[in-house]
């Protein structure tokens, strides 16, 4: 499941300098989701999170991740 | 029915200084996330008026579907989705929380009517 979440932001942030995904409790479920790209800079915190949302709204609404924590950062 | 559901909804949203959407009341948090937020708007003074979306899965639904927003909590300030959890406790953390607060609600916004609960449900 980390793989496949690495994946799918990978390729909706192919220009990012950092993409992590931690399995929190290691049960596959909780997830800590971390992107660093340009693409944040001078973008509102909310926006950063709902281009990261929806990179992963397929497997959220397939309902198995009980909990995905966000933390975005622009590179400037 | 629905709509019914959409409109008060909105409503909180629209007329709450502050308004959390979360799992549970502020007696009895029912999840970690909502806790975060609901912690991140006291420490920061913020008069607080909370909905419980666990009682109808249609409110959690018609709440995303308004707001475009995924996840449970959802704070707004003033009718503005400031965001989840994350984002929340992250404008706490660095002050910036205080200052939109500030911003929307006047300075003396702490001294606003305190905590809230209400409900989207119409009662049986």
């Amino acid at each position: 499941m980390t793989a496949q979440l690495e994946g799918l932001l990978r390729s909706a942030f192919p220009e990012a300098t950092e993409v992590r995904v931690t399995d929190r409790t290691g049960g596959g479920d909780h997830f800590l989701v971390e992107v660093t790209s340009p693409r944040f800079d001078d973008l509102p915190l909310l926006e950063q999170h709902r281009l990261v949302n929806a990179a992963l709204a397929e497997p959220f609404a397939a309902g198995t991740i009980h909990e995905m924590r966000i933390k975005t950062r622009g590179t400037s | 029915m629905s709509e019914d559901l959409q409109q008060r909804i909105k409503s909180v949203i629209d007329t709450a200084p502050v308004a959390l959407f979360m799992k549970g009341t502020p007696q009895f948090v029912m999840c970690g996330n909502s806790e975060r937020a609901l912690q991140a708007l006291r420490g920061a003074g913020a008069p607080v008026t909370t909905v419980d979306i666990l009682p109808d899965p249609e409110i959690r639904r018609e709440l995303s579907a308004i707001s475009g927003w995924p996840t449970i909590p959802q704070v707004f300030i003033k009718g503005e989705l400031v965001g989840g959890a994350d984002i929340t406790e992250e404008l706490a953390d660095s002050g910036e929380l205080e200052r939109r607060l500030a911003d929307a609600l006047g300075d003396d916004y702490r001294e606003a009517a305190s905590q809230r609960v209400v409900s989207v449900l119409v009662a049986a």
